[in-house]
C-alpha cells in the first residue's frame, strides 16, 4: 500500500478508532489485495511505510464482499463488469484470512 | 480510435476517402542495463534509503547481455521481427535473432551513450576520450545513425577519466556507465535552477535522443522523406524548460532537426501513457482537415522506468526485464487509397464526468464509439490494448494488463447482449493479442498488429 495512504489510514484510526473503521479494498488481484488486508490488520510486510510493525487491526474487505451492502443499480453500473473479468472467489479467499 | 485495413471493412457513413492513414511506423528498443541500475527509480530510492541493501547487491548479478535481450521474444515482436500472434510460439530465446528489425531496431547502451552526445546542443555530455573514440567508430558504420545531424558531436570535448569522475564527485553531473565502468557524465545545465539540474537534463536527453533514433528509423524504413515532414507531435512523459516555464516543451521540434525535418513544425501533448492516444488523434484530426501533410507522433523512453519492478524479479529469479528504453515514430497522412485507414468517427472519450471505475472507463472509450459507429463488440476483428508484457508484470502483482483489458472489453459485450458469458474465454481469444512491450509508459505497441498485417 502506498505510504501516503498509509499515513493517512493510521491518523484515521487514531482518530475513529478501529472499531468504527473499516478498509474497503478494490484490488484486482488475490496477492495485491491480501497485502492491503494485511497491511491495515497486522502492518506493512514488506517493512516499507509509516504502518511498518504497526498493528492496527482494521478490518479490510474487498468490494466483492460486500455486494448484499451496496444499491443493486450502483453495484450493476459500477463493478459487474469486473465481476466477469476478475478472480473473485480467489481474491475473497486471501482478503478473508486477514480478518480474524 | 478504431483502425480499418482496407479492404476487410464496411463502412457505413462518411466517404472512405475522407479517413487519414497510417502510413509507417518504427520502433526502438535500447538496452540500458547501466542506466537501469544508476538511474532506474527503483534503484535511486533504495540507494536513498539504504545503499547496502540486499536488492542493490543482488541486482547485477541479473542483468542480461545485449545478446540475451535482443533474443528475447517480446522484444523481436516490438521490432516487427514476429507478429504479435506468434509469440506464444516461443518459449525460449529466438534463435539467429537479429537486432535490426522490419520496423525498427535494437541498440546496445554504448551506442545510446553516443547518441546522448550527438544530440545534445548544449555541451553537457562529457565522455571518456577512449570511449568516445570507439564509439565514434560504431556510430561511423551505423547505416542509420551515420545520417543524423550533428555527429561531429563526437569529435568535440574529450575528457579524462579523472575530469569526468570530478564532475560526478562534485555533484555537477550524472553519472554515465558502461558495463558497471564510468564512460562520462551528464552536466546540469544551471547552477541552481532545478528545472535545469543534471537528473532532468538526463531524462530528457535519453527520451531525445531515444525519440530521435525511432524518427530516423521511420525515415530509413519507409518512404518517408525527412524534408517532407510538416508536423511533428512528441508524447514522451517527460517535461523541458527552466525555472520560470518547467514544462515549456517542445522536445518535438529538438528532435526533427536532429534528423533533418526542416520543413516541420511541431508541439508537445502530455497525458501520461494515454498521450499517444491523444496524439494520434490530434494528428488524424490535423491530416483529415487538410492542415498538414505528413504528420509525425513520436515519443522517447524513460531511463527512471528502468528496472521499475526490478525487486520482484530479482526476488523471484528471473531477470531484470526492464532494461529496455522503447521509443516509436507513427507516419499519419491523408488518405491515399492504400494503407490502414483511421476511424475518426469512432473515436472514445473519457469525459471528465464518466466516472474513473474500469467499467466507465471501457464503456465511455470502448463500447460508446462503437456504438456510435453501429458496431457490436463481436463485430470489431481484433483489439489492441495497452499491450504490456506479462512476463514483467505478473511477477510485480499487476497480473496480465493485456488479458485484463480484453476480459473487460468482452464482459461489455456480455452485459451488452452481444454474446452469452460463457462464451467469454472464447471471445477473448478471438480478439486478443499477448503483450510484449516494455513498461516504459508511452510505447503505442497497439499499431504493431495493424501495420504487421496490413503489411
Amino acid at each position: 500500500m502506498d505510504l501516503e495512504n498509509q499515513t493517512r489510514i493510521k491518523d484515521l484510526t487514531e482518530k475513529y478508532g478501529n472499531e468504527n473503521f473499516i478498509v474497503v479494498i478494490g484490488g484486482a488481484e488475490a496477492e495485491a489485495s491480501g497485502l492491503t488486508a494485511e497491511t491495515v490488520s497486522t502492518g506493512d510486510p514488506t517493512f516499507a511505510g509509516p504502518l511498518s510493525g504497526v498493528s492496527l487491526g482494521l478490518k479490510a474487505y474487498h468490494v466483492f464482499e460486500l455486494k448484499e451492502q451496496v444499491d443493486p443499480d450502483v453495484y450493476e453500473e459500477q463493478i459487474s463488469m469486473m465481476e466477469m473479468v476478475l478472480e473473485v472467489d480467489e481474491i475473497i479467499k486471501e482478503v478473508k484470512t486477514y480478518r480474524k | 480510435m478504431f483502425v480499418n485495413s482496407l479492404p476487410f471493412s464496411t463502412f457505413r457513413g462518411d466517404d472512405i476517402m475522407n479517413y487519414p492513414v497510417v502510413k509507417g511506423a518504427a520502433y526502438a528498443l535500447i538496452q540500458a542495463n547501466d542506466m537501469l541500475v544508476h538511474h532506474g527509480t527503483t534503484q535511486t530510492s533504495e540507494r536513498r534509503k539504504n545503499i547496502d541493501s540486499e536488492h542493490l547487491q543482488n541486482l547485477p548479478k541479473h542483468l542480461r547481455s545485449f545478446e540475451a535481450a535482443v533474443a528475447y521474444p517480446p522484444n523481436q515482436v516490438y521490432i516487427g521481427n514476429i507478429p504479435p500472434d506468434e509469440l506464444k510460439n516461443y518459449e525460449n530465446s529466438v534463435q539467429g535473432a537479429s537486432r535490426d528489425g522490419k520496423y525498427g531496431e535494437i541498440m546496445p547502451e554504448d551506442e545510446f551513450i553516443a547518441l546522448l552526445k550527438i544530440v545534445d546542443v548544449f555541451d553537457l555530455v562529457i565522455l571518456e576520450e577512449q570511449f568516445q573514440f570507439e564509439v565514434k567508430g560504431k556510430i561511423a558504420d551505423h547505416p542509420v545513425l551515420q545520417k543524423l545531424k550533428n555527429l561531429d558531436k563526437l569529435e568535440k570535448q574529450p575528457s579524462s577519466f579523472e575530469q569526468v569522475q570530478k564532475l560526478v564527485d562534485d555533484h555537477l553531473a550524472q553519472p554515465l556507465y558502461f558495463k558497471a565502468k564510468l564512460v562520462g557524465c551528464v552536466k546540469k545545465a544551471h547552477d541552481f535552477d532545478q528545472a535545469l539540474s543534471d537528473h532532468v537534463m538526463l531524462e530528457n536527453l535519453v527520451s531525445k535522443a531515444s525519440a530521435a533514433f525511432a524518427l530516423q528509423l521511420l525515415l530509413m524504413k519507409t518512404d518517408l522523406q525527412a524534408e517532407d515532414v510538416e508536423y511533428i507531435i512528441e508524447c514522451s512523459e517527460e517535461a523541458c524548460g527552466d525555472m520560470n516555464q518547467r514544462g515549456g516543451g517542445n522536445f518535438a521540434k529538438a528532435i526533427g532537426k536532429m534528423c533533418g525535418c526542416v520543413n516541420a513544425t511541431g508541439s508537445d501533448t502530455r497525458s501520461f501513457c494515454a498521450g499517444p492516444a491523444h496524439a494520434l488523434i490530434e494528428a488524424a484530426a490535423l491530416a483529415q482537415s487538410g492542415i498538414y501533410r505528413n504528420i509525425v507522433v513520436l515519443a522517447g523512453g524513460s531511463a527512471t522506468k528502468l528496472g521499475m519492478n526490478s525487486k520482484d524479479h530479482v526476488k523471484k529469479g528471473l531477470p531484470a526485464l526492464e532494461d529496455m528504453l522503447g521509443a516509436f515514430a507513427i507516419h499519419i497522412d491523408e488518405n491515399d487509397g492504400l494503407n490502414l485507414v483511421i476511424r475518426t468517427d469512432g473515436v472514445g472519450r473519457h469525459k471528465i464526468g464518466s466516472g474513473s471505475s474500469p467499467q466507465a472507463v471501457m464503456t465511455a472509450i470502448v463500447a460508446n464509439p462503437l456504438d456510435k459507429m453501429g458496431y457490436k463488440i463481436t463485430e470489431i476483428d481484433r483489439y489492441s490494448a495497452e499491450l504490456q508484457n506479462p512476463e514483467i508484470t505478473e511477477p510485480a502483482g499487476a497480473g496480465d494488463v493485456p488479458l485484463s483489458n480484453y476480459k473487460m472489453i468482452a464482459a461489455l459485450g456480455v452485459k451488452r447482449g452481444d454474446f452469452e458469458k460463457g462464451e467469454l474465454a472464447k471471445v477473448v481469444a478471438g480478439f486478443g493479442m499477448p503483450g510484449f512491450a516494455p513498461t516504459q509508459g508511452t510505447s503505442l505497441q497497439g499499431f504493431h498488429l495493424l501495420v504487421m498485417q496490413g503489411k
